[in-house]
């Protein structure tokens, strides 16, 4: 089992409102974080796929396959957008970077047939980053 | 649905790796120059992976404010800019950055309980670093 990781980037913004909650208790939990015009980060998506090396190819996956996937299903859909108002996942969940990565396998995982997803990492920042191997 | 959050942190400390165990020439021969009496420094990076069930109102594994505040208090303000071979965890071991992971990874556990301690990791140089995930 060889395990193939891939970078990608995007910028995006968003903000964390759960509209169960009081304002206060809103602005209590998520804090700046809660401000409703936004603010955004530049994240880094690691997609790790896993599988047995192709003895014709010497590939785990076609690494252009996995980009075009990761482009058209990730990047085209979070790039340069408001995750809240223009991603459908996040007009009934939070985007925090827990759900990002979640959203994020969900869509990669039944796209990627001729490999198996391993992880799916996402940075914030830097300083913060969550993994999500797609367990219940 | 399970996520792991990673956590980034820093601190700057001074240590000197020596053993009473050890004669003086036994220190030299283990620790090089990093038994020089007078110690030295480095700038850690310390990360702290927990996890634990995304959960439905706040979309999040845990509130990150509340694991900031953990580690702020329980680790850097007794570790940054301090000579570590002077901190209780020291008092009988040496302070290796394999030693530090371990205690790092005690106070944790027996202290952050909003989620599940999954591993510390340091970084003692850009150049090399330890993990620790509990005995298994």
């Amino acid at each position: 089992m060889v395990y193939l990781t891939r970078k990608a980037e995007f910028s995006a913004s968003h903000y964390y409102h759960n509209p169960d909650f009081t304002p206060e208790e809103n602005q209590r939990l998520f804090g700046k974080c809660n401000n409703p015009n936004g603010h955004g980060h530049n994240y880094t998506l690691e997609v790790t796929v896993k599988g047995a090396v192709d003895p014709k190819s010497g590939f785990v996956v076609d690494l252009r396959q996995l980009k075009d996937v990761m482009s058209r299903e990730v990047l085209d859909a979070l790039d340069h957008r408001f995750l809240n108002k223009e991603v459908p996942e996040f007009l009934t969940r939070i985007p925090t970077t827990e759900n990002l990565a979640i959203a994020i396998w969900q869509r990669l995982a039944p796209k990627l047939t001729a490999t198996r997803l391993h992880r799916v990492r996402v940075y914030e920042t830097p300083d913060l980053f969550v993994d999500f191997y797609g367990e219940a | 649905m399970k996520a792991h959050l990673t956590r980034r942190y820093m601190f700057s400390a001074s240590h000197r790796l020596h053993s009473d165990e050890l004669s003086e020439a036994e220190n030299r021969a283990t620790y090089g120059k990093c038994n020089n009496p007078y110690g030295h420094g480095h700038n850690y990076m310390v990360e702290v992976t927990v996890s634990g069930p995304v959960d439905d109102q706040t979309g999040m594994v845990c509130n990150l404010v509340d694991l900031d505040d953990f580690v702020h208090n329980e680790i850097l303000e007794r570790c940054d800019h301090q000579n570590l071979n002077l901190l209780e965890e020291f008092a009988k071991q040496v302070p290796t950055t394999e030693n530090l992971c371990i205690a790092v990874y005690e106070i944790v556990k027996r202290g952050f309980d909003k989620a599940h301690l999954e591993k510390i990791r340091i970084e003692e140089t850009m150049m090399n670093s330890f993990e620790y995930a509990g005995e298994k």
